[in-house]
């Protein structure tokens, strides 16, 4: 393939008029001096063709081309590739944007049917999507962790159990935890402590209700990871102070996701952008 | 009578409940999470409230009429009647409870069955006040007027 310098690149195109698609035409030649294609005489082709052609030399890479020079089509493709991840990145606070404005999902935990409804409705207002439960172990249920301890410990295979554990939170978000103290069976402290001890839903914030004002009972609940403990009974104020908790535990999820996005970005585009530059760099 | 007499009528009665205690800031609230799409909010919740002490009453006098009481088992009870009259706003009926938990603790059976008894008759007056507070709303409404929203300025 013989070199032709850049600045001398012109198309002529047989009984068309001149058009403002051959400026693109010579800039995106000028790109890719050692493609063949640019250098073609398109006459041949219809009309209504060629003036496509004009404003999309990609197309025409694919199209007028039997087979397109692999460099070329590469060089597209990265150059196509890249523009699209610039553009992703400098956009991310619209994506940011839309993730924060994803629904919450709140856990309520009472074994009271009319404080059940009572909580529903005040996280219902609050545009939280709900899933309200009548017990401790139910909660645990719906999590994916097991009722009993034991069966947590005495598992032979730790990688199932977390697997189980990892597959099951990918099913069921959860990103708060309320529950009323005074229940039957498992008391809303237990099941903090067993959320608080699980490696996969320690990071869920957890708030304790109760109808009882007992000092005592409030700090163990605050010192034991509790991010809240209300009073019964729950107001749209106590519900409002929930919304923190939850931005917070959002924020900790994206910056992961972001992290994890940049590390994928830095082993992708060095590799594509240092072939395109080689190719430049030949002429 | 027409529409604005009948909501005149509904707001005097409201405040009369308050007044008299038998209503407390927690029914405003639960007035303020009904809305058009939940517009039996409160009408739901509060049959909630009938249905589940209706029975804890009964559960509480054949508790209180064994030979031997099981005095946890009657907290147990009270505790949860404690709960739902006030998570409804139902204040009276809270105070009996709160009261009748006391004599529990002391096991003081003869004390507790009059707790029972104070209860009950502030239950039955407080159903009565809201079944008339509804037939009111339901009245207004019928004749194609709004509730009247209530505010805590009184």
């Amino acid at each position: 393939m013989e070199n032709t310098p850049p600045s001398l690149l012109v198309v002529q195109f047989k009984n068309q008029p001149r058009r403002s698609g051959r400026f693109w035409m010579k800039s995106a030649g000028s790109c890719f001096p050692n493609c063949q294609i640019f250098q073609k005489d398109f006459a041949h082709l219809p009309y209504m063709a060629n003036h496509l052609k004009l404003t999309s030399p990609f197309l025409l890479s694919l199209h007028s081309h039997p087979h397109p020079h692999p460099t070329t089509f590469f060089c597209f493709t990265s150059f196509f590739f890249v523009f699209v991840l610039c553009f992703v990145e400098s956009h991310l606070y619209l994506v940011m944007g839309m993730v924060t404005e994803a629904q919450f999902h709140v856990l309520a935990v009472d074994d009271s049917l009319i404080d059940r409804t009572l909580i529903e409705r005040l996280l219902k207002t609050s545009s939280y999507h709900v899933t309200a439960v009548d017990s401790g172990s139910k909660a645990l249920e719906f999590l994916g962790l097991n009722s009993s301890h034991e069966d947590e410990q005495r598992n032979p295979s730790p990688a199932s159990v977390s697997l189980d554990e990892d597959q099951h939170q990918q099913d069921v978000e959860v990103n708060l935890i309320i529950t009323d103290y005074c229940m039957p069976g498992m008391t809303g402290y237990d099941l903090l402590r067993r959320i608080k001890g699980s490696s996969s839903f320690k990071d869920i914030p957890v708030v304790i209700m109760s109808s009882e004002n007992i000092p005592s009972r409030i700090s163990r609940c605050l010192e034991d990871g509790a991010e809240e403990f209300f009073l019964k009974p729950v107001q749209l104020s106590d519900v409002n102070k929930l919304r923190p908790h939850l931005m917070k535990g959002r924020s900790k999820e994206m910056q992961q996701n972001i992290n994890k996005r940049k590390g994928m970005e830095e082993i992708l585009i060095p590799d594509r952008t240092r072939t395109r530059y080689n190719e430049l760099e030949v002429v | 009578m027409e529409v604005g007499q009948m909501q005149g009528r509904l707001v005097d009665y409201t405040k009369s409940l308050f007044m008299e205690g038998f209503l407390d800031g927690q029914f405003l609230q639960l007035q303020q999470l009904q809305d058009e799409s939940n517009p039996d909010f409160v009408v739901e919740v509060v049959s909630l409230f009938f249905d589940d002490s209706e029975k804890l009453l009964n559960d509480l006098t054949m508790a209180l009429d064994q030979k031997n009481v099981d005095f946890k088992k009657v907290d147990a009870h009270v505790h949860q009647l404690k709960g739902s009259s006030s998570s409804i706003g139902a204040q009276r009926v809270k105070n009996a409870c709160i009261a009748f938990r006391n004599f529990c603790e002391e096991q003081n059976i003869e004390a507790c069955l009059g707790c029972l008894q104070q209860v009950k008759q502030e239950y039955y007056l407080v159903k009565n006040k809201l079944e008339t507070l509804f037939r009111l709303e339901r009245q207004i409404v019928a004749a194609g007027g709004s509730i009247p929203l209530m505010e805590m300025g009184f």
